[in-house]
């Protein structure tokens, strides 16, 4: 049997508690209550913890551990991810992966690990007003966290998913590059979004968690932060209902947290929800607006040989090309890199039904998939969606695609299909309701040219949520500072995705991570002043 | 893109039919096993095994394990479900939206295979998202039993020592 460095830490007295053991109304209080066990939550966890200070964590998911992870897309998908990993746009539209667990998306994401792109940074300085977030300044932050999750670029062959992007993309001249993994003697097996199995994954669970707990914080499980109360300008609890063992009922039981101060990572959804269902201030209409996706195009290619493309690290290949052909707010560009395939996933993403659907899984191992993420938030027309709340409260994104958004995605299939006809693609094929896929580079160009590309019709599908509590220079902008804290809140911080104005342009985990490293550290020094 | 007038089409027309379904909303769920029966053996051909007896195991697997699907979703989600479901039980919504005219143990394959590709590219966005969780529920649970993967290539997890 595997170690499962988890357990045994549960098992020398780290309080975790399962919210849905709890069988009377309970009350907690520490001095910050973090809501939220992701990157941000984890990070945060770490450095109060170390700063002295007693800390509670809230979990909406359950607690899994290396030896619950099975990679088994059947158990991973309904335990792991919000909403079963069938979170949806109102439309329908785009397919949604977030993580709803222990450790939240770090625990199940791919581990490709970017520092925020210089453009995206300098943008953030001149377009947002948020002129402490240099290059130079982040740096160090980024640094910090690079080795505290021991990123480092992958140093195996890439997978021949990974490696036919590499080859048709240098038969073209479009430069491709190694991606960094926060992972530490990796067994490339190939089911991250499942759960790392080994323990190699540096998510959340093995790392802050971990040091947190150590230190005396308190894990809470199964919890579901339902809202906050405020007196003037202090958030005084916290009211959560924890949910039975199906972590969709609640069971009745009802906790309240109080605290000197409150941290929001519930990632780029569920915190402005959270703020929406409190009726937080937000005097100038900002709140849960501004909500960006990365959202992605997928183009699928069959070769003569197998492509296996459910083995080996699922992202170790990445190409910014097309993200640096026109200015950062011109046409949007967007990143190419490529997705683990397993059954469930390529089934249900790939188009069509009965016989032809059929012909298309026969394939499974010799096909391969790149994903175009387009860069949202930087166009004047690209503006994202909003969070809203459905009646029972639950938060439901709207999403519009409009037309600067499929003029890019027309330009990412285009681009993708002549990167896999040029690594010796037989066949082509968007995916997309409309057409039977094409065999060669000439067909493609001349058909994808007029392939009409709307909601529901071109299959859209995002993993990076960001925005919808945007960082601002003054409160007109934003919901909270450079620094996290809340514009009206005095004792409110948010500390994930949902602070950042733009989408980042890169896969957005250490983005959080060194954002919230800083952050928090501000936090901690305030705290203890 | 999406003219307000489109908008308000698929809204209305989509509108009045789940209001039309759910006021006649079955005491019982068996009209979702019956819709289910009917659709994963059209959603499923070419997948499906030959053998009737083999295949009618087959379509009962999968029929439990779309049930279980849906009921590991979101409450919200589960709600959605719920109706997409009473409209293709109910006989007139069955027959305006999903253009079926016999009850679906009696619908021909062809005429299960016409009503797919209606949703599918249909003008209503509410229609193609139906399509869309029909799609994803059954497709999703026949690939993720492991009978389902010798005949695709793919040898499962690896094990590890």
């Amino acid at each position: 049997m595997m170690r499962d460095t988890f357990r045994e830490g549960l098992a020398t007295g780290w309080k975790h508690i399962d919210a849905s053991d709890l069988t009377a109304d309970t009350r907690y209080e520490a001095d910050v209550v973090i809501i939220g066990s992701g990157a941000g939550g984890g990070v945060t966890a770490e450095i109060l913890a170390q700063a002295g200070l007693k800390v509670i964590i809230i979990e909406e998911g359950p607690l899994r551990t290396s030896n619950d992870f099975q990679m088994r897309e059947a158990e991973a998908y309904p335990t792991l991810y919000q909403e079963s990993a069938a979170r949806k746009t109102a439309d329908k539209a785009i397919n949604i992966l977030q993580g709803r667990c222990v450790g939240g998306s770090t625990t199940v994401n791919w581990t490709s690990s970017f520092r925020t792109p210089p453009e995206t940074l300098n943008w953030w300085q001149t377009a947002h007003g948020l002129k402490s977030l240099s290059v130079e300044a982040m740096a160090p932050w980024f640094a910090k966290m690079e080795q505290r999750l021991n990123v480092g670029r992958w140093h195996l062959a890439p997978n021949e998913n990974n490696a036919v992007l590499a080859r048709g993309a240098e038969k073209l001249g479009i430069p491709v590059a190694v991606i960094p993994r926060n992972v530490k003697e990796c067994w490339n097996l190939g089911y991250c979004g499942m759960g790392c199995p080994t323990n190699a994954k540096q998510s959340m669970l093995l790392t802050t968690l971990p040091t947190a707990l150590n230190l005396g914080a308190t894990l809470i499980s199964r919890l579901r932060a339902e809202r906050l109360e405020f007196s003037g300008q202090q958030a005084i609890r916290l009211l959560a209902s924890a949910l039975k063992i199906d972590g969709l009922h609640p069971s009745g039981v009802r906790v309240t947290v109080h605290a000197r101060h409150f941290v929001l990572a519930g990632g780029a959804i569920n915190s402005p929800a959270l703020l929406l269902r409190s009726k937080a201030p937000d005097p100038h209409g900002v709140l849960g607006k501004r909500t960006f996706l990365h959202p992605t195009v997928i183009s699928s290619g069959l070769f003569d040989h197998d492509i296996a493309g459910y083995a080996g690290t699922p992202q170790s290949i990445y190409s910014d090309h097309f993200l640096h052909n026109a200015a950062v707010d011109g046409p949007l560009g967007f990143k190419l890199e490529v997705p683990p395939l397993h059954p469930v996933l390529f089934s249900t993403t790939l188009q069509g039904f009965g016989e032809s659907h059929a012909r298309l899984m026969q394939n499974f191992a010799r096909s391969q998939t790149i994903l175009a993420l387009v860069r949202d938030g930087f166009h004047p027309q690209s503006k994202g969606g909003q969070v809203n709340l459905r009646r029972d409260g639950s938060p439901v994104l709207d999403y519009p695609l409009n037309e600067t958004y499929w003029e890019a995605a027309r330009r990412a299939l285009l681009a993708m299909a002549e990167i896999q006809f040029a690594a010796g693609a037989s066949w082509v094929t968007p995916v997309h309701e409309g057409t039977p896929g094409y065999t060669s580079w000439a067909e493609a160009r001349k058909l994808l040219a007029e392939l009409p590309l709307a909601p529901l019709i071109c299959r859209v599908v995002s993993a990076h949520v960001m925005g919808g509590c945007a960082m601002a220079a003054s409160p007109e902008g934003g919901v909270v500072g450079d620094d996290g804290r809340h514009f009206q809140i005095a004792n409110l911080s948010i500390h994930d995705g949902s602070v950042f104005p733009t989408s980042i342009g890169a896969n957005p985990q250490l983005s959080i991570y060194g954002l919230v490293a800083r952050n928090a550290s501000m936090l901690a020094a305030a705290l203890t002043d | 893109m999406t003219t307000r007038r489109e908008f308000l089409k698929t809204g209305l027309a989509g509108g009045l039919l789940l209001n039309l379904a759910a006021c006649s909303r079955p005491a019982k769920n068996d009209g979702r096993a019956q819709v289910l029966s009917a659709l994963i053996p059209v959603m499923l051909a070419g997948a499906l095994t030959t053998q009737p007896e083999d295949a009618s195991r087959q379509i009962n697997r999968t029929l439990s394990g779309v049930e279980a699907a849906i009921n590991g979703l979101s409450l919200a989600a589960q709600a959605e479900i719920g109706e997409l479901f009473d409209l293709l039980t109910f006989p007139l919504t069955r027959m305006l939206a999903a253009g079926l005219w016999s009850p679906w143990k009696d619908a021909t394959p062809a005429s299960l295979n016409a009503f797919l590709e209606s949703w599918r590219h249909s003008r209503f966005d509410l229609l193609k998202s139906g399509y869309a969780a029909l799609h994803d529920l059954i497709l999703g649970t026949w690939y993720a039993q492991p009978e389902s993967w010798a005949v695709i290539g793919y040898p499962g997890p690896p094990m590890l020592k």
